[in-house]
């Protein structure tokens, strides 16, 4: 088993929760990474909507924004943005949302917006985007963070989205038809929501890490389920088409692009 | 639909104080259009945009605004827009007033104003503190279910800036790709400027095509490369690598202002603009 990197085992366990069939609205960065990566190996038939309005979209390298000319290119549909959101996120189509954030809470609320006070804030962040509809209107979520202190924090510096909100599924839940965040995956394991208050308890841990390490990466009193499960590392298959999308992506962003300098088309 | 210079389109349409949108979602980006503003030296703006990218890091930067209306404002798939961010944490070179939304907020926000409603509405912004920050998004009680829903007052732009594909010589304009807010942000405004790759005879749109029309055009500018270093789908593919270059030139206040100097300030043109860059065939002209 050749080594791997805490991005590629979040990547990997990311890409195993989604399933053939899923339609999924993916963000850009390890979100996008892990929904081709299933698309490529187990889930041939994973829909990818783009919030660009690019649904069905399979790209053959990763795009860098979530705008990029191949997804267009490769959609099943293109759609207005106003569509996008309107008729096919709030009109309760999609499965899976993917969602990342600077910071996350207990039960699974997230920032993206600022760190510090809003006015005058220490680090402004780019916003939310389309992240607080995404919470609500998926049937359920998937966040994907790596696991500190400082972005498992007992108190949000903002709340952009809502997970469980101050707690309680059902109460937390009454305006959002979807489930929310159902997963969330970190450089230490997965994380689910107890089904009765919407805390998210660490469930399994990957092999080289252990609880306890999780513990300490999370600003408040983690729980751990009793008994938490070990996820299995990548295996060779997924590593290596993992490693293939990365290293054409990483091609493709690289090769230049010529100046549309002089007559129009090319 | 007059055909003009894109410097005497907005000589003549743009002015200081305006709420200006130039949209476009990742693709399309009217970057000619905003580097001519930034040359006019237009100031005090309200500008709006789902996506502020880097043409609005630029005006910022540039101190050519007051205030913007938006929601995502990063360098997608890079990090952060640094300009952006100077402006809204150390108030430089001017402070900068954010009215903060959803991209789905702000999509039926621009949907109203297309449609003349007062304000649009949406199942949006549940749970969150946005409502606490900006108190434009407000609710009411649908009147059949009394379900409680979330409004946002409707963007009406002074003008709106587009990029296209092409434009036929009556000034009938042609979109395709992806075409975010586009549409929406062209029929809520006062004024529609857009900017194209080409001029044609004939527009050959495909029934259904994303067409505006002449009549609701204020007019045409032919500005060949006027998307870059975004892209324009058909004619030239999205500048990736300057996209990440972008967060080098302008993490630093001097790196960018000497860049815009350079290379906006410096030229006359968009044409002279892209012969200006290091990436340009002649590897980079000197203005």
């Amino acid at each position: 088993m050749s080594a791997f990197s805490p991005d590629e085992m979040m990547t990997v366990a990311a890409a195993r929760l989604l399933w053939d069939g899923c339609v999924c609205f993916v963000g850009i960065g390890l979100p996008s990474a892990a929904a081709n990566l299933a698309r490529h190996t187990h889930a041939p038939g994973l829909v990818l909507v783009y919030e660009s309005g690019t649904i069905g979209a399979r790209p053959s390298v990763l795009p860098l924004s979530i705008g990029d000319g191949e997804l267009a290119e490769t959609a099943t549909a293109v759609v207005p943005l106003p569509e996008i959101f309107a008729y096919w996120l709030q009109g309760g189509r999609i499965d899976v949302g993917f969602l990342g954030a600077a910071q996350i809470d207990r039960f699974g609320n997230l920032n993206s917006t600022v760190i510090g006070d809003y006015a005058r804030p220490k680090t402004r962040l780019p916003g939310a985007g389309g992240a607080p509809e995404i919470a609500t209107h998926a049937k359920q979520t998937f966040v994907v963070l790596k696991q500190s202190p400082r972005s498992f924090v007992p108190r949000l510096d903002f709340r952009t989205s809502m997970g469980f909100g101050d707690g309680g599924v059902g109460r937390a839940r009454l305006r959002a038809p979807g489930q929310g965040p159902q997963a969330v995956i970190t450089d230490c394991g997965l994380l689910k929501p107890e089904p009765a208050t919407g805390e998210l308890q660490l469930v399994a841990r990957f092999e080289n890490v252990e609880a306890e390490a999780a513990r300490k990466a999370t600003g408040w009193a983690l729980k751990v389920a009793d008994p938490v499960e070990v996820i299995a590392p990548p295996g060779e298959e997924e590593l290596r088409v993992l490693r293939d999308l990365h290293e054409r992506t990483r091609r493709a962003h690289r090769r230049p692009v010529p100046l549309p300098v002089g007559k129009g088309r090319p | 639909m007059p055909l003009v210079s894109l410097k005497e389109a907005i000589a003549r349409h743009v002015r200081d104080g305006q709420t200006l949108a130039l949209e476009g979602f990742t693709h399309l980006i009217p970057f000619a259009a905003g580097h001519e503003i930034l040359r006019q030296g237009r100031r005090d703006l309200h500008l709006v945009r789902m996506t502020p990218d880097l043409v609005y890091d630029q005006l910022i930067g540039a101190g050519c605004a007051r205030a913007l209306t938006f929601s995502w404002g990063g360098n997608p798939g890079v990090g952060s827009l640094h300009r952006l961010r100077d402006a809204v944490e150390n108030g430089w070179p001017a402070p900068l007033a954010v009215i903060e939304h959803s991209h789905a907020g702000m999509a039926a926000a621009y949907a109203a104003g297309a449609s003349r409603l007062p304000f649009g509405l949406l199942r949006g912004y549940a749970g969150t503190d946005l409502p606490a920050v900006n108190d434009q998004i407000r609710g009411v009680t649908c009147p059949y279910t009394g379900e409680l829903v979330a409004t946002v007052p409707a963007l009406r732009p002074d003008v709106t800036i587009l990029h296209a594909q092409k434009a036929d010589r009556q000034g009938n304009v042609l979109l395709r790709g992806i075409v975010g807010a586009q549409r929406e942000a062209a029929l809520a405004a006062t004024t529609l400027l857009v900017t194209v790759e080409e001029v044609v005879d004939d527009l050959d749109a495909p029934m259904n095509a994303f067409v505006l029309p002449h009549w609701v055009v204020t007019c045409v500018s032919c500005v060949p490369g006027g998307a870059w270093p975004s892209y324009a789908h058909g004619y030239y593919a999205r500048d990736n690598a300057f996209y990440q270059e972008w967060d080098g030139i302008a993490r630093d206040r001097a790196t960018f202002t000497a860049w815009i100097e350079r290379h906006v300030l410096g030229t006359p043109d968009h044409a002279a603009f892209l012969r200006s860059l290091p990436s340009a065939p002649a590897g980079g002209d000197e203005p």
